[in-house]
């Protein structure tokens, strides 16, 4: 099936061709081509088992721990391909950082689950570098000044909308160009998902975000771009105010005013 | 269509129904724990009541005169102390003569008593030439007559003790030479042919030890086992049938274990019989597919969400695993692992099998030596005709049951203080 609108970006971090899919013998991704441009947020919505989180796994391979997961095509970070079996998958994790549905910081404190991912990848060479990169990604998510008192403490001991900004804080830390976020917000309150929002807007001046929402509001607040996903299709993709204003294809506007979901 | 009150009352019907139902279940399931805490309770009686008389001995209080013709410089170590001890008795009766009746009255204190006062003058020398008070261990068929075991109405044909070494036991007990006190060499000694001799030492270290080597192996061993794969093996149909017999091999008979142990570790290896190194070896291969499947349950406990958090941030699959995953699931390893040290610890057949059940009265004093464990012990005294055997039995037993509450309680402890509920 082809996509339609505006697959390409004008000057884009990321590009996927034709990637399939396949858990096993299910076909999960079906020939999907996008393009992620630079300081964007990208939206992903759909239907429940569309295929928006399989396909925003594929972006920093965390596909690779599942077993029987294979994937096709080709998609590029920056021109190199990274499904190149010469390119470290470590390597690509640093560069696009991942936030997941639930929180899921460390059981350690605050400090050191920010700090964890400078240490093992050696982003600070003394002791104060490393306070300092823990200052500046609790700050740009904005976490700092709740936080700044107590970074001995455990991080599991924090709200939930404090504990995702920690992991965004946590992703941030190791400056990646790319941030993925697999529906960050649906498992907090409206108040903390709009400080999670206002953060999006925020970070967008700094790193190319991708989002996985099923929200179509949140989907319409915080992204430039929104692609459309239905059983393994990239439906259609076009800027935000367009497919919630004029969607073309009938299936995105079927979904868009609510008649399935 | 029903009214909304016939309703109400058909609903209330069934309500008393479903009601009852749960009462007549929670009654059964109490009736049930406390069938259960009952047949525990009976079994820790029937143990402690026999046991605890095992904790006292019965001394006799002796005047020796230590006879400078017999006891001198020269001969410290090897002189007839047994001979002074039965002076001293053939003093306290005098009227006693004949050669019977003499073995007989020597027969009353233990054959252990010549080396006591052995150890009393070496630590003491200026003891030589002098006339001491020594409490020495009575024979243990005295001890069982002052313990009550004994019933005297019998024929004195069917009794250990004749009526004259009764009657000399009664004329001691009148003159306060016969107390119970504090079985002490119960807790310092190895095992003895004479019940008042025995104690449970040397069994206590042969377990250590044995344990020792079964702790250092299997817990590396099976650690690893479990997180290799738990965390890098692929599921295939080889991890698969590994999967299967591992839990087949913690459910096969531990005896097979000895056996093999024999056939490989003596037979083939040529390694020291009964020591605690073949059988530490055995119980490793019992414990190990314990603390595998423990370990692995451990693993699968921790959420994939802290695997995917840290390969997120770009640890690499081991980092993974050792900086977060093993922290978070090491409680649980070493829980599954305290409780398979204490199955190995109460484990008795495959011992049997690889010479461990030898009578062996010396402590052990290292990983090769000849050495027994502390159930066999208790399978070896269970074994013994002496009275007094029973209740040292059943001391034993309390011993190692309380070693397997004291690591089971670690274990609960270790649990409680560390598991992390998600």
């Amino acid at each position: 099936m082809t996509t339609v609108g505006e697959i390409r970006a004008a000057n884009p971090r990321m590009t996927c061709r034709q990637v399939n899919v396949y858990y096993g013998d299910k076909h999960a991704i079906k020939n999907v081509s996008i393009d992620i441009g630079r300081n964007e947020v990208l939206a992903m919505i759909g239907p429940s088992g569309c295929g928006k989180s399989t396909f925003l796994r594929c972006l920093n391979r965390m596909n690779d721990t599942i077993e029987g997961c294979r994937v096709t095509g080709t998609i590029t970070l920056d021109g190199q391909d990274i499904y190149d079996p010469d390119l470290d998958v470590v390597l690509l994790r640093a560069q696009v950082g991942m936030v997941f549905q639930k929180p899921n910081p460390f059981p350690k404190s605050i400090y050191d689950n920010i700090a964890y991912g400078p240490k093992i990848h050696g982003l600070a060479r003394t002791r104060s570098e490393l306070d300092q990169i823990v200052e500046t990604s609790l700050q740009k998510a904005g976490l700092w000044d709740e936080v700044k008192d107590r970074l001995k403490h455990p991080g599991t001991g924090l709200s939930g909308g404090q504990q995702q900004r920690l992991c965004i804080a946590r992703a941030i830390a190791v400056s990646p160009e790319v941030i993925l976020m697999d529906e960050p917000c649906s498992a907090l309150d409206p108040i903390a998902t709009a400080r999670i929002e206002d953060l999006i807007h925020e970070l967008r001046e700094q790193y190319t975000i991708v989002i996985v929402t099923h929200s179509m509001q949140q989907a319409a607040r915080v992204s430039q771009r929104t692609a459309f996903f239905h059983m393994g299709d990239l439906i259609e993709v076009g800027p935000t105010d367009r497919i919630f204003t004029r969607p073309r294809h009938s299936l995105t506007e079927d979904y868009i005013t609510g008649r399935f979901g | 269509m029903e009214s909304h009150s016939g309703i109400a009352a058909v609903v209330k019907k069934t309500l008393n129904r479903r009601y009852r139902a749960e009462r007549r279940f929670r009654r059964i399931g109490l009736a049930a724990v406390a069938v259960g805490l009952l047949f525990l309770a009976v079994l820790f009686t029937a143990i402690v009541s026999k046991g605890y008389t095992a904790f006292q001995q019965t001394h006799v209080l002796l005047d020796v005169y230590v006879d400078p013709d017999v006891v001198h410089v020269g001969n410290l170590d090897s002189a007839d102390y047994q001979g002074l001890i039965k002076a001293s008795l053939r003093e306290l009766f005098p009227d006693v003569k004949g050669h019977r009746d003499k073995r007989n009255l020597y027969k009353l204190v233990s054959s252990g008593a010549g080396s006591i006062l052995r150890q009393k003058v070496l630590e003491d020398t200026s003891l030589i030439g002098r006339r001491i008070q020594i409490w020495v261990p009575a024979d243990d068929d005295v001890d069982m007559v002052i313990k009550g075991h004994v019933d005297r109405s019998l024929p004195e044909s069917q009794r250990r003790l004749n009526n004259k070494s009764l009657a000399w036991v009664d004329a001691l007990k009148e003159q306060g030479r016969l107390e119970k006190r504090w079985n002490l060499t119960f807790f310092t000694a190895g095992d003895s042919r004479e019940p008042e001799l025995a104690g449970i030492w040397g069994a206590t270290v042969g377990s250590f030890y044995t344990l020792l080597i079964t702790l250092s192996l299997s817990f590396p061993l099976g650690t690893a086992a479990a997180v290799y794969l738990e965390e890098f093996a692929p599921r295939n149909r080889w991890t698969d049938l590994l999967e299967v017999n591992i839990n087949n091999l913690a459910a096969v008979p531990s005896i097979v274990f000895g056996l093999l142990g024999l056939a490989v570790f003596l037979n083939f290896f040529g390694l020291p019989r009964s020591s605690p190194l073949v059988g530490g070896l055995v119980l490793t291969l019992m414990t190990l597919p314990t603390i595998i499947i423990a370990g692995r349950a451990a693993l699968q406990s921790v959420p994939p969400s802290i695997r995917d958090a840290a390969l997120a941030v770009g640890a690499s699959k081991m980092q993974a695993v050792f900086h977060h995953v093993l922290p978070l699931a090491l409680p649980g390893m070493l829980t599954g692992t305290i409780i398979g040290m204490a199955r190995a610890l109460g484990e008795t057949a495959p011992l049997l099998m690889v010479g461990m059940v030898a009578f062996i009265v010396d402590i052990p004093r290292g990983f090769t030596d000849a050495a027994t464990a502390l159930p066999v012990q208790i399978f070896l005294w269970a074994d013994s005709p002496e009275r007094a055997f029973v209740e040292k039995t059943s001391a034993a037993i309390m011993v190692l049951l309380g070693f397997l509450i004291l690591m089971n309680g670690a274990a609960v402890f270790l649990r409680n203080r560390y598991e992390r509920r998600w």
